[in-house]
């Protein structure tokens, strides 16, 4: 496991499918300052893969990624 | 609903959405359209009544919901056909809020030029 990043801000999008979790993860992301870290958790399955290709596509950096009973928790960090 | 969850994926992958809504597709942007009961296609008409029930237990926004968040996230224009609206009798009063522009193919063709486009 990654050394643990300083989180700035939680995203709760358990319960939330496609195209939910990578939307919501689209506007969070606008709240923290470039550097910063969003936690996300979400138990949509298509999260994982959304969010890695939506972390492609924008730029932005992912950090860590657990799954752990049916959450999956995703570390971004803002990159511009 | 697929032209929603598309057009707000993109839009907050960072695409450029333009969505060009013509033929039956204009009824579906239009207020009168938006405020019938979703119609079901004949093969599938068994299935509306439980879809409906499953997208409420899941509270999956409505796809015009997505469209109008998809403009917030991202760059999204929504644009009618103007042809169809004539046939129509429609005037752009009588279309959703969240269109941009009332246009022919040729505008839709340009500014979607080098994308990919959908015909959903």
């Amino acid at each position: 496991m990654s050394t643990e990043a300083k989180i700035s801000k939680t995203l709760d999008v358990k319960g939330m499918y496609c195209p939910g979790p990578v939307m919501e993860t689209a506007k969070a992301i606008k709240q923290i300052n470039v550097g910063e870290v969003l936690e996300v958790l979400a138990t949509d399955p298509a999260a994982k893969p959304d969010i890695e290709a939506w972390a492609r596509r924008t730029g932005h950096q992912i950090l860590d990624i657990q799954q752990q009973g049916g959450v999956t928790r995703i570390l971004v960090k803002r990159a511009k | 609903m697929p032209v929603g969850i598309l057009a707000s994926g993109a839009a907050a992958s960072g695409y450029e959405v333009n969505l060009f809504f013509t033929f039956w597709g204009l009824n579906a942007i239009s207020k009168r359209g938006m405020q019938a009961q979703p119609q079901v296609d004949k093969n599938y008409e068994q299935m509306g009544s439980m879809m409906m029930k499953r997208m409420m237990e899941m509270k999956f926004p409505m796809w015009t919901q997505l469209v109008s968040e998809a403009k917030e996230v991202g760059e999204v224009k929504v644009y009618a056909c103007s042809t169809t609206m004539e046939f129509f009798g429609l005037k752009k009063e009588d279309l959703a809020e969240f269109v941009d522009d009332v246009v022919g193919v040729a505008t839709f063709l340009d500014r979607a030029e080098g994308g990919t486009t959908l015909f959903i």
